[in-house]
């Protein structure tokens, strides 16, 4: 059994691509979820039209790769915006459904045969991403220390994504002590106590589901150009309850949760999965147990059940306190 | 400062509430001489319900209104339409001699009418500090963009502190600042909440049954707040069941039931009125057993009714 393939593999993942647009996504849900209560199970609807304004910018618009990024910005304005107006009014679990439905209709739009001259349809868009490595200051080669090593353009891309987290959790954490972040704190525990003392409750809902999702459209730029390519069934739900996970995992409210978990997440993913697959090669896990081919869903299991254990033991998540989290049970 | 408060000053602005309203003759709708909210026609109907319909009220500026009658009457639903939490099928209201028809409920409140709630609200995850400065108003830090420029509200957000721990120390809050608010007692939540509601610095303040889970030790504070109330020159609207507490502090008390005001009044002539009594005990309360039975079963159900429309309303 090779534990050096495992912790550098493991090591590997924790600051890559996955974990990156992971935490972006979770930093814009956790000033939804976190600091304003607003249950938006739709966040990968934020990151699918940040991905398709940007490829769609280049490849069908012919914009530059910046006046793309501002396309993918302004249509998750638009997205939180649509989402907003109609049900900002509603109680809660009404923008639940309305945003996990609009993920949906999003991704499928995007790859209905209709629309396969701009957005490639099922097959996705590719060839997008040059505007962004052209700029790479950086030579051939590769980067980093210990399992930390990555070649030239992932390293770049990497740099500006982690750079894109720091901001973003500086910006969230500015916010959240000022007066405007106190207002959405409030929303979150009453909102009818908040418009008693006079605060426009849906404008702040409206500001938070904009910052959020813009947030999320970061996350959504880097996700594209990782991968150079925007495959539309990448956004499905999943990624939205893998960004939650990750949130509760790291502690809601909290500036370092959504980040620390988006990593603990990731590595946790990867980490089984090397885990077991060298367990099996070296025989300590028999084939009448399990096979190769069965290790995505045995850590898909495994995963699942350590969730489970982290919500009895430690419901607060790894930042969260136990003491706030007990006075919602009055 | 609240001891003076308690020393003279009540003498005087009782005198003066009671001076006021002496003239006023009692009876439902009568107008007043310096009324500060004027209600015409309000009605709210869930379904074939009309939960409130009330052609005329007006309310005294500058003392303490009880607003009093049994479940299901409309007390709470007013209270909600009043205030923008609600909105009715017909008639206006004005407040400060301004129309708040279709006004939202934020914008009542910063116009001067603050309101507190029957189940308390007090902000759990947030500091009983915070829950303080959430109250002031025209904060700029409120405003995205200059929230991220701390210097531009810091200096504001001291005075707001210095009014906070003020009212704070009134309220005998002051060595809770820094708890969070859910770890109140029900009684103590009651006070941030009526604190709270004083950081919008309102004119009238709206308290929807504030002893309702309140142990007796603290029912005398609590009045000694709302007489401060008056003493400050705010105007009082308060919903109550306790006849005890609407006895002591009320200058005036309006009867609603089955969402119509019935009566109005000072205190004890109001307690004395036929139609008080039979709103609250039923028309042939003293009647021989088998005349009336009919009608009070009858009375009984339709008040059911009331509440569980006002239920659905509600939820």
């Amino acid at each position: 059994m090779d534990f050096g393939v495992i912790f550098n593999n493991t090591g590997n993942a924790l600051l890559n691509a996955e974990a990156l647009y992971l935490a972006l996504a979770a930093i814009g849900l956790n000033v939804h979820f976190g600091y304003t209560g607003l249950l938006n199970f739709g966040q990968v609807g934020f990151l699918a039209v940040a991905a398709y304004g940007l490829g769609v910018g280049v490849t069908y618009l012919g914009l530059g790769f910046f006046p793309s990024i501002l396309l993918g910005l302004a249509l998750a304005v638009l997205l939180a915006l649509l989402l907003g107006i109609p049900t900002l009014r509603l109680r809660a679990d009404y923008l639940a459904i309305v945003t996990i439905a609009s993920s949906e209709v999003i991704r499928l739009v995007a790859r209905s045969a209709a629309l396969r001259d701009v957005t490639g349809g099922s097959s996705g868009l590719t060839g997008f991403a040059n505007g962004f490595y052209s700029m790479n200051p950086l030579s051939d080669g590769r980067y980093g220390f210990g399992p930390f090593v990555y070649n030239e353009n992932r390293a770049f891309l990497l740099l500006v994504g982690w750079t894109l987290v720091v901001l973003s959790s500086l910006l969230v954490f500015m916010l959240m002590r000022s007066p405007w972040g106190r207002v959405l704190k409030a929303i979150r525990e009453d909102e009818d106590a908040v418009r008693s003392l006079g605060k426009n409750v849906v404008g702040y809902k409206m500001q938070s589901l904009v910052l959020g999702g813009v947030l999320g459209a970061l996350g959504g730029f880097v996700f594209a150009i990782a991968n150079s390519s925007i495959q539309p069934d990448n956004y499905g739900t999943l990624l939205t309850f893998y960004a939650y996970t990750a949130l509760i995992l790291g502690g809601t409210a909290r500036i370092f949760g959504p980040v620390v978990g988006s990593i603990v997440f990731i590595g946790l993913f990867v980490f089984l999965e090397n885990f077991l697959v060298q367990a099996i090669r070296a025989g300590f896990i028999p084939e009448t147990i399990m096979n190769s081919n069965q290790v995505g869903i045995v850590r898909g299991i495994l995963v699942g059940a350590g969730l489970m254990l982290l919500m009895i033991y430690r419901p607060q998540g790894i930042f969260g306190d136990k003491k706030e989290l007990a006075l919602d049970a009055r | 400062m609240p001891a003076d408060l308690s020393k003279d000053e009540p003498v005087t602005s009782v005198r003066a509430a009671a001076a006021a309203l002496a003239d006023v003759e009692p009876r439902p709708g009568v107008p007043k001489p310096d009324p500060i909210l004027i209600a015409d026609g309000v009605a709210r109907r869930f379904g074939g319900l009309t939960a409130v319909e009330v052609d005329h009220l007006e309310v005294q500026r500058g003392v303490i209104t009880a607003l009093i009658g049994p479940n299901g009457a409309g007390k709470t639903t007013f209270f909600n339409l009043l205030t923008g939490f609600d909105r009715p099928n017909a008639g206006s209201w004005s407040f400060e001699g301004k129309d708040l028809g279709g006004v939202p409920a934020h914008k009542v409140a910063r116009r001067g009418m603050v309101r507190t709630f029957q189940l308390t609200k007090a902000l759990s995850k947030l500091t009983v500090l915070d829950n303080m400065r959430l109250g002031a108003t025209g904060q700029k830090g409120e405003n995205f963009f200059r929230a991220l420029v701390p210097s531009t509200w810091t200096g504001q957000q001291r005075q707001i502190d210095e009014r906070a721990h003020d009212l704070l120390r009134r309220f005998k809050l002051d060595s809770k600042v820094d708890d969070f608010a859910g770890s109140l007692s029900g009684g103590q939540r009651k006070l941030l909440e009526m604190a709270r509601a004083l950081m919008v610095e309102p004119a009238m303040v709206m308290l929807d049954e504030p002893m309702a889970g309140v142990n007796p030790a603290l029912t005398q504070s609590l009045l000694g707040h709302v007489k401060d109330l008056r003493t400050q020159g705010m105007t009082v609207l308060f919903v109550e069941h306790d006849m005890d507490m609407v006895r002591d502090i009320s200058d005036w008390v309006v009867v609603m039931a089955q969402g119509k005001i019935v009566a109005e009044g000072p205190p004890d002539v109001v307690m004395a009125d036929p139609a008080v009594i039979d709103a609250y005990l039923g028309a042939h309360h003293d009647s021989e057993l088998g005349t009336g039975v009919e009608q009070e079963v009858i009375a009984e159900a339709e008040a059911e009714l009331d509440a569980a429309a006002r239920d659905r309303g509600d939820a």
